[in-house]
């Protein structure tokens, strides 16, 4: 079984170099093929771990010692449980699929065999991830994943947008792994390991330490080591206040938006904070923090969702509020909760993002819905597939999304921590606004007029591929494109109905570790009689009528009376320029952080090193000698008389010194 | 000695026979000869300095593979070499750059080659000298010895502003060693006669003297690292240097400045490094920081990446001066990783110069369209730089910030700043330079990677990613020299 382990992650590595190394000699054809053939055995190797798992198999150690240090032993290993094989499966399989769809995406592009290295690695390096046994190899596969999201943003390296936003999402990563770092340190410091076994064991121990970051102020060391950890998660998934690159990231090929920037590695910090729930629950600081976070993004960036009207960006909105929705799971200790959505986000995200790529290739790279509209005839199979993820993202009872969302609703409602009263407003809104701007982006696109046929229709959003076939009527995209919507399209239906097992009959098992005193997913246990009791209660609830509320709101607007929006963004002006202007962080930061750093550091180096250092210090200190040469140089007259006259004073004082003396 | 074959002063002088060798060549007309020649010379150079490692006993304490010869009778000064772990791996990645820059400098160099390839022979040798000597006085006549190669590569093969640069460098870093020279006089004085570093070890020194003995060795050392605020040399140094030159300052010769801590400061002054170890650690945090933004604000390639050593430098000095295993071992792992960063950084910008003629980031952009097999050596040394983690640049960086948050969490919150930083310098400069559309005619002629510049690019490229992959075997011969070390410089040398 320990080969079976590796075997997971190294298969897409293998591939991955295959294709990268040798992608001139192998072709094309080559290339998707052995990157796929590493993800096929990737994926029946989860598979096969993940019923091991379920047969309650487990398995930690080591594979080999990175370093020893200070005492310390940093090792690479495994550990096995049914949180890392759940996520294991999930990698894969959407992998796979997006594997797949990028034959029929990518078809035209010249970085063909480069694309499909790069996602076989950035998969290596999420199983690495989801696999670790400790903080320094989740780190490795936290920053991995972050190097392949950055190539893959500006896989199209000639366009100056995306080269941007590859460098912004690395960079804002980056202040995330700040903090995650740190975290890490005080770990190392405090328990002397990166070993999760040895931390969590000893975890009871440290409860009430403290750590006087600021001397004088005693801080909860729990706190402190949660929340810092929790900063890289909100870098790596794009919580407010660093939600920022996210939605640039979308400078991407679709494919990455699915794999990446849905499914797979937004995800990480969610499986961070689950993974680590033992450190979490020692501190309700944190998880108020938490909660606080998740909530804000959740409802915020879903209002910015209903602005936007490039398609991939209001997938790339809801991704951001549905993260934030996990990240409240978290926060109120329904960990599994979380994940559950994680699970099914990744199954009906992934298809939302496909069935927009599949939209973008029938519209010849046109990304603007307001050049789309009565799609829904072409492009059936996308259409319908499209519909289900969206179903599923707004909780339509029955659908994956409605059990792993109502129940991080409900769970926030039960939550006794403090902000999780704001939590629960703002994930109920939330549940409206989703609804919004979800059926906003499904009507836009495939149902009222077909605004396409106008010449001015044609924008250039991924103007690289297949731009030659312009004309005619859109048409349903290949095979290779359909397949995997239709396969993504069975679990984003059937998933949900795993709620019961899952969240109420602990499933993770020793994985997640949940205080008493927090465990609402068992106090919502108590209410739960089967899923299909949950489906046909759900109707007489708040949360689904909001829903609903959402849908027919859409229909208003954008079937019924389509001059209303138009109004409505002229009357409610300043709120629309705020909810288009993504309320002005991306200046704000640009503003401080990136002109400010620039300005601070032309003033170190001009004003320190150049004017002081090397104008005061240096070259003053040589130009202090120039002087003083050029005054002595004056007594080396040259004249015999100067200088004998000279010797004959010096002997006169001599003298005068010797016998006065 | 096993096998009877003195491997320290093979290591020393294998390379300097050689370069004798070449230099005897003469004119330019034999230059293929002087170039098989000095390559012949590197290699044997590296080929001698394996067996140390094979047959280092990571075990052991002291100093190993011990030669002592008396050299000036009069005065007690001994040829007395021996290395522990630290040095180990500094004679290791002399002996390896030094084989990188002979090649890379093959048909780059076309005037006085002889001259050229000898200096960089003599350099490996001096810097093993260094490395290895345990007298202090043999220690620096090494360690000014390296000066007049280095000072000839930047003032004969240097840019426009060669002479200016040179000078500044001779000056800076001489005036730092009369300090040195003056201290170990004094030191000798006090021993009563004696110039053995083991006996300095065991000097018992007054508290007041100690510090004044810091001070001075901490001005020739701080200069050479470089430490902020006397760092200013470097930047002028690099832009001038010839690519070859810029490798060697930068992966080797600035260590000699932090390996002086090790091997002087620390054991001889124990005392007057603990008082002074929060003066020290504040200027590495300043150049963590300030050299960090510094370092963005470039618009010359060498510039930026000269910055950018002296910010990671920051993190071997922070690393020696908190005291404990993981930052030690920290600062040393991060002097072999830098040595291969910016080395390999280096000579990727002398890729672009050799055949553009500029080293301004704007004469560039949309590099990756002409030359993508250098992009992605480029991309991953770039990435290195930035301490990305399975790279060689994570693990220094690392055991730093794990060890100094020991000491104070602000430390560790200042050095890992660079987390940041060094992303944001390094890839907006990647970002400007490589990507895009072709930025212009020039560009769009370049040719991509030659078999010579693949192989060297290529080379270094398995250092980075084996160290950063397994940085187990590295750091295995460090721990012993380092908890010596340690314990040394925890007992009081006050008498």
């Amino acid at each position: 079984m320990q080969l079976t382990y590796l075997v997971v992650p190294l298969a897409p590595l293998v591939g991955a170099i295959v294709a990268g190394l040798f992608g001139h000699a192998i072709g094309r054809r080559g290339a998707h093929r052995v990157t796929i053939l590493g993800m096929i055995i990737a994926t029946i190797a989860s598979a096969i771990v993940f019923f091991d798992v379920l047969q309650g198999n487990y398995y930690n150690g080591p594979v080999y010692t990175w370093l020893m240090s200070g005492g310390s032993r940093f090792e690479i290993g495994f550990l096995i449980d049914r949180l890392s094989a759940t996520m294991m499966l999930t990698v894969s399989f959407v992998s796979l699929m997006v594997h797949i769809y990028t034959i029929g995406y990518m078809a035209d592009d010249p970085g063909y065999q480069r694309f499909f290295s790069y996602i076989s690695l950035f998969t290596f390096f999420m199983l690495m991830l989801v696999s670790a046994n400790n903080f320094l190899q989740l780190f490795f596969g936290w920053e991995g994943v972050g190097l392949m999201s950055y190539l893959l943003i500006g896989f199209w390296y000639t366009r100056p947008t995306a080269t941007y936003a590859q460098l912004k999402a690395f960079i804002v990563n980056r202040v995330g792994d700040f903090g995650f770092l740190l975290g890490m340190a005080l770990i190392l410091m405090y328990f002397g390991t990166l070993d999760y076994a040895a931390v969590f064991g000893n975890a009871g121990t440290l409860a009430g330490s403290t750590i006087e970051i600021f001397s004088g102020h005693a801080w909860s060391l729990m706190t402190v080591i949660c929340i810092l950890l929790f900063v890289g998660a909100m870098g790596k998934s794009a919580q407010f206040p660093l939600h920022v690159w996210l939605p640039d990231s979308m400078e991407g090929p679709t494919p990455i938006s699915a794999l990446i920037h849905a499914a797979t590695m937004v995800t990480a910090g969610i499986f961070m904070v689950a993974r680590l729930s033992p450190l979490y629950e020692l501190s309700e600081t944190a998880l108020s923090f938490v909660i606080v976070i998740g909530a804000i993004t959740a409802l915020f960036m879903g209002l910015v969702a209903i602005v936007q009207n490039d398609i991939k960006r209001v997938v790339a909105y809801s991704t951001l509020s549905q993260l934030g929705y996990m990240t409240v799971a978290l926060g109120v200790s329904a960990y599994a909760a979380g994940i559950f959505h994680l699970e099914t986000h990744a199954f009906f995200k992934a298809l939302l993002f496909l069935g927009a790529g599949s939209v973008i290739i029938a519209m010849h790279h046109e990304q603007d819905m307001r050049h789309m509209g009565g799609l829904r005839k072409y492009l059936p199979v996308t259409y319908w597939t499209t519909l289900i993820g969206a179903m599923a993202l707004c909780g339509i009872p029955g659908f994956a999304g409605f059990f792993s969302k109502d129940s991080i609703v409900e769970a926030t409602h039960l939550s006794r921590l403090p902000g999780a009263g704001f939590a629960y407003f703002c994930v109920t809104i939330g549940v409206f606004v989703t609804a919004l701007y979800t059926f906003r982006l499904i009507f836009m696109t495939f149902h009222g007029e077909e605004r396409f046929r106008s010449a001015a229709a044609h924008g250039h959003g991924e103007a690289r591929a297949g731009d030659a076939h312009h004309g005619g009527d859109p048409h349903e995209s290949p095979a290779v494109v359909t397949v995997p919507l239709v396969l993504l399209a069975i679990p984003s239906v059937l998933a949900g109905w795993f709620i019961g097992p899952v969240l109420f009959g602990n499933y993770f098992g020793n994985a997640i570790v949940v205080a008493p005193a927090h465990d609402v997913l068992a106090a919502l246990g108590r209410h739960f009689h089967g899923a299909l009791a949950m489906a046909i209660h759900a109707v007489t609830t708040l949360v689904f009528w909001l829903a609903v509320a959402g849908i027919a709101t859409a229909w208003f607007l954008y079937i019924r009376r389509p001059d209303l929006p138009g109004v409505i963004s002229r009357k409610a002006g300043f709120l629309y320029t705020l909810l288009e202007r993504k309320y002005g962080f991306d200046e704000l930061y640009q503003w401080l952080f990136g002109n400010g750093a620039v300005l601070f550091g032309t003033g170190l180096w001009k004003g320190g090193d150049l004017a002081v250092i090397d104008g005061v210090f240096v070259n003053g200190s040589a130009k202090v000698v120039g002087w003083f040469a050029a005054v002595v140089r004056r007594l080396q007259s040259g004249f015999i008389y100067h200088y004998a006259f000279a010797m004959i004073i010096g002997i006169l004082v001599l003298l005068t010194m010797v016998f006065l003396a | 000695m096993l096998l009877g074959f003195p491997l320290l002063s093979l290591a020393i002088w294998v390379p300097i026979v050689f370069g004798v060798l070449v230099l005897a060549t003469g004119s330019d007309r034999n230059a293929p000869l002087a170039r098989l020649l000095a390559l012949t010379g590197a290699v044997l150079g590296f080929l001698v300095t394996l067996p140390l490692y094979t047959r280092f006993d990571a075990a052991a304490g002291g100093f190993q593979f011990q030669e002592l010869v008396p050299w000036i009778a009069t005065f007690r000064v001994n040829y007395h070499l021996g290395i522990d772990g630290v040095s180990l791996l500094l004679i290791l990645l002399n002996s390896f750059t030094t084989v990188l820059v002979v090649i890379a400098g093959w048909v780059v160099i076309q005037t006085r080659v002889a001259l050229y390839l000898a200096s960089f022979l003599f350099l490996a040798g001096f810097m093993n000298g260094a490395f290895s000597a345990l007298d202090a006085l043999l220690f620096y006549v090494f360690f000014e010895a390296t000066l007049i190669p280095m000072f000839l590569i930047i003032g004969v093969w240097g840019g426009p502003n060669r002479v200016y640069a040179a000078l500044k460098f001779f000056l800076y870093t001489l005036f730092g060693s009369l300090l040195l020279l003056v201290s170990l006089i004094y030191l000798y004085n006090v021993s009563g006669g004696s110039f053995s570093l083991l006996d300095f070890y065991r000097l018992p020194l007054p508290h007041a003297t100690q510090i004044l003995i810091f001070l001075a060795f901490f001005f020739a050392f701080a200069v050479k690292v470089p430490m902020w605020p006397v760092h200013t040399w470097l930047p002028d140094a690099h832009v001038e240097a010839p690519t070859g030159g810029s490798v060697v300052l930068a992966a080797i010769m600035l260590k000699l400045g932090a390996y002086g801590f090790i091997r002087l400061s620390l054991p001889i002054v124990p005392d007057a490094s603990h008082t002074l170890a929060g003066f020290v650690i504040a200027l590495s945090l300043i150049a963590v920081v300030y050299i960090g933004l510094v370092a963005l604000v470039q618009a010359d390639m060498k510039k930026l990446i000269a910055y950018s050593s002296i910010s990671h430098m920051g993190f071997v000095t922070l690393g020696i001066f908190i005291f404990n295993a993981q930052g030690m071992e920290g600062a040393v792992i991060q002097m072999i990783s830098h040595g291969f960063i910016s080395g390999a950084l280096f000579l990727c910008v002398g890729v672009l110069y050799d055949r553009l003629h500029s080293r301004m980031i704007s004469d560039y952009g949309g590099v990756v369209n002409t030359m993508p097999v250098f992009a992605s050596f480029f991309m991953l040394f770039a990435m290195a730089n930035a301490g990305l983690p399975g790279t060689s640049g994570f693990v220094g960086e690392f055991l730093v910030v794990m060890g100094s948050v020991r000491e104070s969490f602000w430390y560790a919150a200042a050095a890992a700043t660079t987390l940041v930083f060094g992303a944001a310098y390094t890839l907006w400069m990647y970002k400007r330079v490589i990507f895009g559309e072709v930025a212009n005619s020039n560009v769009a002629s370049l040719s991509d990677l030659a078999p010579r510049e693949f192989v060297v690019l290529g080379l270094l490229a398995i250092a980075v990613l084996a160290l950063g992959v397994w940085p187990y075997p590295f750091a295995d011969v460090l721990h012993v020299s380092v908890d010596g070390l340690l314990n040394h410089v925890t007992l009081s040398k006050l008498p």
